[in-house]
């Protein structure tokens, strides 16, 4: 029902146009640039894949008030990472390894945080630790669209506008292929999904 | 149940639509088993589909009539405001108008369709023309980005012009008070949506039927001159042929009912010109077979403000 509520917010409609709405392990991987983002796309994969995927949230952001951390513990089933002072104990990369391992697909933002207007993140790196240490994964580029335009950072009041979640051809390392090439060719297949 | 549904002569004409949907739903289901090849099973299953859509927007019309004033102006306040959610989603607008367009989807749709309730014509026939027009590039200037800002306001103010003010006179049709016609004026409402319809169903016919010359090929490559004209009379001819239900003499309603079909038309150009230049086929996917809500009144927007203000001016006290 939740979802169904996100879907009637945000229009968001899916478009699988590299890959099929399949019951695969996967890591879908997206661009950054509103608080709705994950649960848009959590709300866009069909119920079956949904009940699978756990997004990647901050934990500033999702832990503290109460509304926020149901959504994200009960409903999303969100795992939530620290975005500062790693250590070994809180290393995200050990979570989300964790959660593949028991079977569960993952939605990241490798950008690490919204991107506001104009501003430009590059991948973090683990996207390809995660794609080295499990290349039984398949890694699946997302393109949200509008969603900067619904509920940008910055923003607390919703612009009722119809958001599109593109879903692309699986990307993996190519042999030889080094960590920042891996990232950028990454960050460019989310990008180019929107002119599809 | 409001009296607009136990007037005969509006009885009359929902029998001729329901059948006329029957005869659809008929045709549908005799073509999709004796059709071959795979555009043409692609051509019929558009068909079933947009006729399905046909029978679920005439119920909800005669659904708001049925409630009288209140439903059909809350009828379009909703059409409004999904047809400006899709107009304004397809072109780039910038963080700095964010907070126009709360106020426009939050406050100037409902405002403009409670005003038109409230009857108070003095300001509803100017509220968007001069309030939101300069609201709109006010607000959007004070949070300072001066990138595209005149694209910006003219995409926005475009969007409310089209999509709410035009439309919001469908329901204002209702208020008319025209010696003779008292009480009788939901037909006019029920009539000008018919025809504009019509109009773009008949065209879509006799273009499929007859097409050969493209009109603006550049633009809609469906409108053909052939399809153009023949639905155009068709429509015309049924128009007159229905105007014992209006206030009008006979050629007063083919009069109008060529208007509503011309302007009709000229709507779907229009729309489909700046489809075209915002990259997209379809304004959406909310109405099965159809498209988007804006796909199905384009016509709508262009021919229901003329038509309005011709009616109040020639046939009011």
């Amino acid at each position: 029902m939740i979802a169904g509520v996100i879907r009637l917010i945000t229009g968001a409609t899916a478009r699988w146009v590299g890959c099929a709405p399949e019951a695969k392990q996967r890591i879908y991987f997206a661009n950054h640039v509103s608080n709705l983002d994950f649960p848009v796309i959590w709300a866009s994969l069909p119920r079956e894949l949904r009940r699978r995927a756990r997004p990647i949230g901050a934990r500033d952001y999702w832990q503290p008030g109460p509304v926020r951390r149901f959504l994200a513990t009960r409903v999303f089933n969100a795992i939530l990472i620290d975005r500062t002072g790693f250590t070994a104990a809180n290393n995200p990369l050990v979570a989300m390894e964790a959660a593949l391992a028991e079977g569960s697909s993952l939605i990241i933002f490798p950008e690490g945080k919204r991107a506001r207007e104009d501003e430009d993140n590059p991948f973090k790196p683990g996207l390809w630790h995660l794609a080295k240490k499990r290349p039984d994964v398949e890694l699946i580029p997302v393109h949200l669209a509008n969603l900067n335009r619904i509920l940008p950072k910055g923003e607390v009041v919703l612009v009722p506008l119809l958001a599109s979640v593109t879903f692309g051809e699986p990307i993996a390392p190519l042999a030889g292929e080094d960590k920042p090439t891996f990232l950028d060719r990454a960050q460019r297949a989310v990008a180019d999904l929107a002119e599809r | 149940m409001n009296t607009a549904l136990r007037d005969p002569e509006l009885q009359a004409m929902v029998g001729v639509v329901v059948g006329v949907l029957l005869a659809g739903s008929i045709a549908g289901a005799v073509l999709r088993r004796t059709v071959k090849g795979e555009s043409g099973a692609r051509t019929v299953a558009n068909l079933v589909a947009r006729v399905r859509a046909w029978w679920l927007m005439v119920a909800i019309f005669l659904g708001a009539l049925a409630l009288g004033r209140g439903g059909a102006v809350a009828l379009y306040g909703v059409i409004s405001f999904l047809a400006l959610r899709e107009f304004i989603s397809v072109f780039n607008t910038r963080f700095a108008d964010h907070r126009t367009l709360f106020w426009c989807f939050f406050v100037a749709v409902p405002a403009q369709y409670w005003l038109v309730y409230d009857g108070w014509y003095g300001l509803w026939s100017i509220f968007i023309p001069v309030y939101a027009f300069l609201f709109v590039p006010i607000r959007s200037a004070l949070r300072g980005d001066s990138r595209d800002f005149l694209a910006r306001c003219a995409k926005i103010q475009w969007g409310l012009m089209a999509c709410v003010f035009c439309l919001s006179h469908a329901p204002a049709l209702l208020d008319l008070r025209i010696p003779g016609y008292e009480g009788e004026s939901a037909k006019l409402l029920f009539l000008l949506v018919m025809i504009c319809q019509l109009s773009d169903v008949m065209q879509y016919v006799c273009g499929k039927l007859f097409g050969r010359r493209k009109i603006a090929p550049n633009l809609s490559p469906s409108k053909t001159w052939e399809g153009f004209v023949g639905g155009v009379a068709v429509t015309t001819g049924i128009g007159a042929a229905l105007w014992w239900a209006t206030p009008f003499a006979p050629w007063q309603a083919a009069a109008f009912a060529l208007l509503i079909c011309l302007l009709g038309f000229a709507g779907g150009l229009v729309m489909s010109a700046i489809k075209r230049d915002a990259g997209i086929k379809d304004w959406g996917d909310l109405i099965g077979g159809h498209g988007g809500m804006l796909d199905r009144i384009d016509s709508l927007c262009f021919a229901t403000p003329v038509f309005y203000h011709l009616v109040r001016w020639g046939f009011t006290g």
